[in-house]
């Protein structure tokens, strides 16, 4: 215990944080995409932590086993024969780093001010039936409607990145402009 | 300090750090990792609020808190397949994912 918090919480809490430090200052793209898996991984160490086991283990399939993957996917996709761009920061950066840094600040007061000094809760007991019981029950509705949010965004997203047919216009256009 | 206090800041600096990422990076792929970073944030703020409340008080089964999260992080994985196709398309026509060359949105 150092500071009245154990070390696991401070061990995951400077992973996570190191992992989104990592991504926003490391210039090779691949390289972010793998700091931003190991901040998504002490994300899920912290769901753990939080006695939301489900969550955590959904943490980990979604957005290590899929999103993550994605990123990495859309990085070698996109990553033609043009030039590696170097000069990764935009030219505004220092508006952008004060603007997150002063948001940081007003949550930051917020949450400390407003909190008293120490509440202690026992931990709710959540079984993963009673989980998918409920989601079968009173979140019936929100579970079809994501259903068919997934459905969607997917097709659509498959539909946009797919390569478009070959129209006349297109062809032409492709047939001048190369 | 407070454990809810700890996390929450935990999750203030996530999000600060995604917000930064957004506003400061040319690369469009890196400024859909600073959103995924954000809403990563919301999303430890929804499990450490439902794990240091109380759920004596009758508001339904005390699963709430953890539904929004579920829920929310199913939405986030839509949100980033839709947006690395959309950079993808983008890149196809252009040759950049640069957010600086990004001037123009005719096809």
């Amino acid at each position: 215990m150092i500071l009245g918090f154990s070390l696991a919480f401070l061990l995951t809490a400077a992973l996570t944080i190191a992992g989104a430090l990592a991504a926003a200052l490391l210039k090779n793209l691949v390289h972010c995409a793998l700091s931003l898996t190991v901040t998504f991984a002490g994300l899920a160490l912290l769901y753990l932590q939080l006695d939301a086991q489900f969550a955590g283990f959904s943490q980990i399939l979604v957005y290590i086993g899929a999103v993550a993957i994605l990123v990495v996917f859309a990085i070698l996709l996109t990553r033609g024969a043009g030039v590696p761009e170097y000069r990764g920061f935009s030219t505004s950066w220092f508006f952008g780093l004060v603007i997150a840094s002063a948001i940081f600040a007003l949550l930051t007061w917020a949450v400390v001010r407003s909190l008293p000094a120490k509440s202690a809760v026992a931990a709710p007991s959540i079984t993963v039936q009673s989980i998918g019981a409920s989601l079968m029950s009173t979140y019936v509705l929100p579970l079809e409607i994501v259903a068919v949010v997934l459905t969607v965004a997917l097709i659509g997203a498959v539909i946009v990145a797919m390569p478009e047919s070959r129209t006349p216009k297109s062809e032409a256009e492709s047939s001048g402009g190369k | 300090m407070n454990p809810l206090a700890a996390y929450l800041v935990v999750a203030a600096l996530v999000f600060a750090i995604g917000l930064a990422i957004s506003l400061t990076r040319r690369n469009a792929i890196l400024v859909l990792i600073g959103i995924e970073l954000m809403l990563n944030a919301a999303n430890l703020n929804l499990i450490a609020f439902w794990r240091f409340s109380p759920h004596t008080a009758g508001h339904g089964d005390g699963l709430t808190g953890m539904m929004f999260a579920i829920f929310s992080i199913a939405v986030a994985a839509a949100e980033a397949a839709v947006g690395l196709g959309l950079i993808i398309a983008y890149h196809r026509h252009t040759k950049t994912t640069d957010l600086d060359a990004m001037t123009r949105m005719k096809g």
